[in-house]
């Protein structure tokens, strides 16, 4: 499966790099997403995913590096990548001041849509939104989901075979969220290429490789499963405790302990060896008066790889400068 | 005036917008020092009801007081014990960040000796420290959001009012921004706030579940929990999509939730179906590595609450 999905790339990018002034956006950046294939981009605020996005999409221009989109250079044709891709940028595109009918059909326009398909996309849209019977609707008074759904809609109004979504879900309550991406998924089965960045690590798990993106660099990409299990060079257990400050502090002392972070109202601690530490830690703590309620080995999460890897690789880039 | 009364106190609340009743006969109080979260589905009236609390919208209906205060009929007076964080916050876009900051410290009069460490300790915490001379223009999205949190907090009000303010916030940010709010609750201060992220809504005192303008449930996190129909299964599996598709509508399931790394499932009776389940699994070929029973999630109980409500309407 994942095979055929990488023969036939739709996206290229080699070596990307992007300056703004003396500041690298994006840092050298190279991959590939195939036909059908769902790539998830992860990473903290600021990581240059956005940045990457727009390179591709023909937007921004590369300051070096080389980008291929249904196998044409955006550099050199900006526009005749456009007209093969649908882009819902992590900032609204929507016309506000006109109603959900007058969006569709002004993108519609845009991405030349043949006017005998117009009205039957449009209600595909417009279902597929949510939205029947808030067709003459203003999109300032739709509530952020709805826009958001919306704007989705206007995207994929010509059928393109390359879709780049910037948190397509952002401020997206749960049910909807999970049938947007029911969406992407149906989209992908037919053939669409999906690039979606997020910062809900339970949509990565939904794509077929995640990529990890952090200070314009390209740090781990993979399947949710791979990512998960060898991604940390650990294992995760969960301590559940009264007094997390403490327990936190003691630790990073601890032998065997490779890090440690709070999850909710309990700790995730990373270690070498799972058995060994399940073993020692309690007796170690209970030297510091710390008596955890529960320890148990569980399954990475991708938040805690997420985490963990943004961590090791700040900590490198800080030390390296 | 007491400390045990409510610091909030909301009655009978409508705002109609032509034809939509934005809020229906809302009323709800909120206790002073608690952090109180309003969830619900998009267009259920958070952002309305965030707005009249603020006093930047007037409510058809209802009344609204705010630590002794009539909102409604002296929204001014409101406001100086209040900071409302809008879901989009206006940045001032060809300011810096720097700038964007004292703009705000200077319109809630926030005393020179204090709004530099302020401004210091939250931008350290939201990683923005070295992009304190960037155009607010040219920040990433959520660095923009993580900017408009640093000028609403800039002061510290009784009040604070936030809607959707960990939208496009990355995990790790996430995390840092609830320490800090944990920080203000210990110096007193009564927090409101909106979030489409259920993990968070699981870090609040209390919740309120807003659908179509109305409060359908008011409680803390484990109450809520209590409340959920049936019970409730895990099945982990890398296949979510097709577990979801093998035991939807099979006999005693009531509700199938994709999460990541598996399903979800609401059943009448664990014991018959766990065994059934794994049945159904294996006739249909899909791969899973587990079923057993779980504590519900905030989600999971929302998600079935609402499915109730939609059922009976
Ligand atoms: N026009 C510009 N001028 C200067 N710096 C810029 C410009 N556009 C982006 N940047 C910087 O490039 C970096 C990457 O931004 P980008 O928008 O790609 O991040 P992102 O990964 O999408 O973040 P988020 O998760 O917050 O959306 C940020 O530090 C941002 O401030
Ligand atoms: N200014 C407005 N004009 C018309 N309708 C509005 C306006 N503001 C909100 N609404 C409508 O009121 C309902 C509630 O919206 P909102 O409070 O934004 O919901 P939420 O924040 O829960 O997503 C929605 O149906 C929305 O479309
Ligand atoms: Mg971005
Ligand atoms: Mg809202």
């Amino acid at each position: 499966m994942s095979g055929d999905r990488q023969a036939e790339p739709q996206i290229v990018a080699e070596n990307l790099v992007k300056r703004f002034g003396s500041f690298v956006a994006v840092d050298g950046v190279s991959f590939q997403v195939g036909r059908g294939e769902v790539l998830g981009f992860l990473g903290p605020n600021g990581a240059g995913k956005s940045t990457i996005i727009r390179i591709l999409c023909g937007l921004l221009r590369p300051s070096s590096g080389r980008a291929l989109v249904a196998g044409i250079d955006v550099a050199r044709d900006p526009e005749g990548v456009r007209q093969c891709i649908g882009y819902m940028s992590q900032k609204f595109s929507l016309y506000r001041d006109l109603s959900v009918e007058e969006n569709l059909r002004f993108f519609g326009g845009i991405y030349r849509v043949p006017n005998s398909e117009l009205p039957e996309r449009m209600r595909f849209a417009i279902s597929m939104a949510g939205l029947g019977g808030r067709e003459k609707a203003l999109v300032s008074t739709l509530a952020g989901g709805w826009q958001q759904r919306l704007a989705l809609g206007c995207a994929v109004l010509h059928r393109p075979p390359i879709l780049f979504l910037d948190e397509p879900t952002s401020g997206v309550e749960p049910t909807s969220r999970r049938r947007f991406w029911d969406l992407i998924h149906s989209l992908a089965a037919d053939g669409v290429s999906v690039l979606v960045s997020t910062h809900y690590m339970d949509e990565a798990e939904y794509c077929h490789r995640a990529m990890l993106i952090n200070q314009g660099r390209l740090i781990a990409v993979g399947s949710p499963q791979e990512l998960k299990h060898s991604a940390l060079g650990g294992k995760v257990l969960l301590l559940e405790c009264e007094s997390l400050g403490p327990t936190l502090a003691a630790l990073a002392h601890a032998p065997g302990v490779l890090d440690c972070s709070v999850f909710g109202n309990a700790l995730h601690v990373l270690v070498s060896d799972a058995e060994r530490s399940l073993s020692e830690l309690p007796a170690y703590l209970e030297q510091q008066h710390l008596r955890p309620d529960r320890l148990e080995r569980i399954d990475a999460s991708l938040e805690d790889v997420f985490v963990q890897l943004i961590a090791v690789d700040s900590a490198k880039q800080s030390a390296a400068a | 005036m007491n400390a045990a009364a409510p610091i909030v106190s909301a009655k009978a609340l409508t705002k109609r917008f032509a034809e939509t009743a934005a809020v229906d006969g809302l009323s709800f109080t909120v206790n002073r020092g608690e952090i109180f979260g309003l969830v619900g589905p998009d267009g259920a009236g958070k952002t309305t009801t965030m707005r009249m609390l603020a006093g930047v919208l007037p409510p058809d209906t209802g009344s609204i007081v705010v630590d002794g205060i009539d909102v409604v009929s002296k929204p001014e007076e409101g406001k100086q014990h209040i900071s409302y964080m809008p879901q989009r916050f206006g940045l001032y876009e060809d300011l810096t960040v720097d700038e964007n900051i004292r703009f705000y410290a200077d319109l809630f009069e926030v005393a020179a000796g204090v709004r530099e460490e302020r401004a210091q300790r939250l931008l350290t915490a939201s990683g923005m420290s070295q992009f304190r001379s960037r155009l607010a223009g040219q920040l990433s999205g959520g660095m923009k959001q993580k900017l408009g949190l640093t000028c609403a907090l800039v002061h510290t009000p009784k009040i604070l009012l936030l809607d959707e303010p960990t939208t496009g916030v990355d995990p790790v940010s996430r995390r840092d921004f609830w320490r800090i709010l944990y920080g203000l609750r210990e110096q007193g201060v009564t927090i409101l706030i909106t979030t489409a992220y259920l993990d968070e809504a699981e870090r609040c005192n209390r919740l309120a579940l807003l659908h179509a303008g109305r409060i359908l449930y008011c409680d803390t996190p484990v109450a809520l929990k209590q409340r959920m129909p049936g019970a409730l299964l895990v099945i982990s599996s890398p296949a979510g999509r097709k577990v979801r598709a093998a035991i939807v509508g099979q006999a005693g399931v009531s509700n199938v939730i994709l999460v990541g790394d598996g399903v979800h499932v609401v059943v009448d009776d664990p014991h018959t179906c766990i065994p059934e389940l794994g049945d159904a699994l294996q006739r249909a070929g899909v791969p899973f590595t587990g079923i057993v029973a779980g504590e519900p999630s905030i989600e999971d109980v929302f998600v079935s609450l609402l499915e109730n409500t939609g059922k009976t309407q």
